[in-house]
């Protein structure tokens, strides 16, 4: 009897626990939003979009910044979106058991651990040196489409498999070819699966600094890019390069840039979010 | 007659169809090799241009200097090149890191998988992924503007970078990847087992921890694994919070340098190509490449393990 209540008590004080685990990380992030949008907020306005980066704090803006970022996303989009579905389509649909299917698996698995200021080194000797493109957008965006690749293919493939035999086997029944059946069957089933891991991998590209100050993205700049051969910077280097700064009016500079940057990678997350509920259990 | 020329018509334009339709079935799967073949390139020209600039380097410094000496100044006139100093630096900001993420993720995943309601677990999984989508500049600014002067307030020995604020901050961001993929193993776990536990009279508490979890043992291995991965290559927080001097320390109250902070800072001068400090990020560049390689190539097959044992 003593036994059993010490039991309960323990199973009581654990669901306490888990209950908090839960919630602290959670809690935490939403006090530190508080106080960016306690010191940020008042910061921004319609000049803080329009403005160029600036030496005083209370004049800069994010406009070349945001510029460079949507260029980016564009670009990386481009690049790697028709590449990783394509290189999903193969693997789940075409790509035999055996030993070459096992070494694209231990590869991909591979390439999504490999930490993002590695693809940042590969960018810069291969795109911005070999190629010659310097810190450009092009090689900037090259080297986020092969960052956020795996990404898409883990994606791309998992929408894939989730498409039921019964609607290709009935394509076939029909006279469709292996490509007719991919095209005009799994490929519109999955098209909601598929737009949430590319969504995704769009949300992790805009966040990301460390590999594009690596290939060479500037830290300062005073004009907007125009082409993708121009250089360039983006919200989170400029973020980064306001934080640097020993002047304390940057602070709040910087948090109104991380309010935008926070709006867009929370937007882009609802949005696949809303995606995969919606598509889920299609099938099931 | 009419009816003839018809029929051999037919028979053309349906073999030429079927021979053009194979041609463009091919070429089509051929292409699609092609981009998945894009992946193993990556991989090689990784490893390629890491081994080229490292060979390079190791040229002019010899490897056992590099591996013993307790000082890296490749950017100063007294060039050392030792790279215990940014391994110590790495080291420590993913302990503090794992230390806060572990007992929390895991206890997250227990409870959202035995516990809670399941509308509970619908609500809180993506809330708790979002954790992993904040951009990793801007917990830097969290770390260095909020966490450091919190805790300066009740230690006092705390400088203004220090490992500890970075890898308190970068623990809350690793912690979806701990809970998630702990709550796939414990999900695996057949109902049978837990049924049979708690026919014995356990209580959820005994039968997650008798049961459940050495049963997922190799799962959350695998989620911590890749968690810690995840955290000795995480870079913009540590460059931000952590500091920018390679020190030889555990001490997690001083500044340190980790490697990915190393290649930020070189990546930021004027350092001209092809010279030692140019190749010294590439140097930097592949010990972490090695970690991370071996790290995610257990977990690679230790997943594929524990996908074998129920299914």
């Amino acid at each position: 009897m003593n036994s059993n209540k010490k039991n309960k008590l323990i199973d009581t004080f654990f669901y306490g626990w888990g209950f908090f685990s839960t919630l602290i990380g959670l809690i935490l992030l939403g006090l530190f939003i508080g106080y960016i949008l306690s010191i940020g907020l008042g910061r921004i306005n319609l000049d803080f979009f329009t403005s160029l980066p600036s030496r005083f704090p209370h004049k800069a803006g994010i406009y070349t910044a945001l510029m460079g970022t949507l260029w980016i996303l564009f670009l990386t989009t481009l690049f790697a979106f028709p590449l990783g579905v394509a290189a999903a389509i193969y693997l789940e649909e075409y790509l035999k058991k055996g030993w070459f299917a096992n070494i694209l698996e231990i590869n991909i698995s591979n390439l999504a651990g490999v930490p993002s200021i590695i693809y940042g080194l590969l960018g810069l000797q291969i795109f911005s040196r070999v190629m010659g493109l310097g810190g450009n957008l092009l090689a900037g965006s090259f080297t986020l489409s092969l960052l956020i690749l795996p990404i898409i293919i883990v994606s791309t493939r998992e929408a894939i498999k989730a498409v039921p035999q019964s609607i290709k086997d009935a394509s076939y029944a029909m006279g469709a070819s292996k490509w007719q059946t991919i095209w005009y069957q799994v490929l519109p089933a999955s098209f909601g699966g598929i737009m949430t891991g590319v969504i995704l991998a769009m949300s992790r590209a805009v966040g990301e600094a460390a590999p594009l100050i690596v290939v060479g993205a500037l830290a300062y700049i005073s004009f907007v890019p125009t082409s993708p051969m121009d250089e360039f910077s983006v919200l989170p280097i400029q973020i980064f390069n306001w934080i640097s700064r020993p002047q304390p009016g940057f602070v709040i500079t910087a948090a109104a840039g991380i309010i935008i940057l926070l709006l867009i990678t929370f937007l882009m997350n609802f949005i696949a979010i809303y995606l995969r509920n919606k598509y889920q259990n299609k099938y099931n | 007659m009419v009816f003839q020329r018809d029929v051999i018509y037919l028979w053309c334009s349906k073999s030429i169809h079927g021979i053009l339709g194979k041609l463009i079935e091919k070429s089509i799967e051929k292409g699609l090799m092609l981009s998945a073949l894009a992946t193993v390139l990556t991989t090689v020209s990784i490893l390629g241009i890491l081994l080229v600039e490292a060979v390079d380097f190791f040229r002019d410094v010899s490897i056992f200097d590099f591996l013993t000496d307790t000082q890296w100044t490749p950017l100063f006139d007294d060039k050392h090149f030792g790279i215990l100093p940014l391994l110590s630096g790495t080291f420590i900001t993913s302990l503090v890191a794992i230390v806060l993420a572990l007992p929390l993720g895991l206890s997250i995943a227990i409870f959202l998988n035995e516990y809670a309601h399941k509308n509970t677990r619908k609500i809180f999984k993506p809330l708790l992924e979002l954790l992993a989508a904040v951009p990793t500049v801007i917990y830097g600014f969290f770390a260095l503007v909020i966490v450091t002067p919190f805790l300066q307030s009740f230690i006092p020995g705390l400088a203004g970078f220090n490992s500890l604020s970075a890898g308190l901050v970068m623990g809350i961001m690793i912690i979806p990847f701990i809970s998630s993929l702990s709550e796939d193993a414990l999900f695996a776990v057949p109902k049978s087992l837990r049924e049979a536990s708690y026919a014995m009279g356990a209580t959820r508490f005994q039968t997650v921890f008798k049961v459940t979890i050495p049963a997922a043992s190799s799962g959350i291995i695998v989620s911590v694994i890749l968690a810690i991965s995840r955290a000795i290559g995480e870079t913009m927080i540590v460059a931000i919070a952590a500091g920018q001097q390679p020190r030889l320390t555990l001490n997690p109250l001083v500044p340190v340098e980790t490697i990915s902070a190393y290649i930020v800072q070189v990546s930021l001068g004027d350092v001209p190509h092809n010279s030692l400090e140019y190749q010294t990020i590439f140097v930097a560049g592949i010990t972490l490449f090695a970690f991370t390689f071996l790290l995610n190539n257990i977990s690679f097959r230790l997943r594929k393990k524990y996908r074998e044992k129920y299914e």
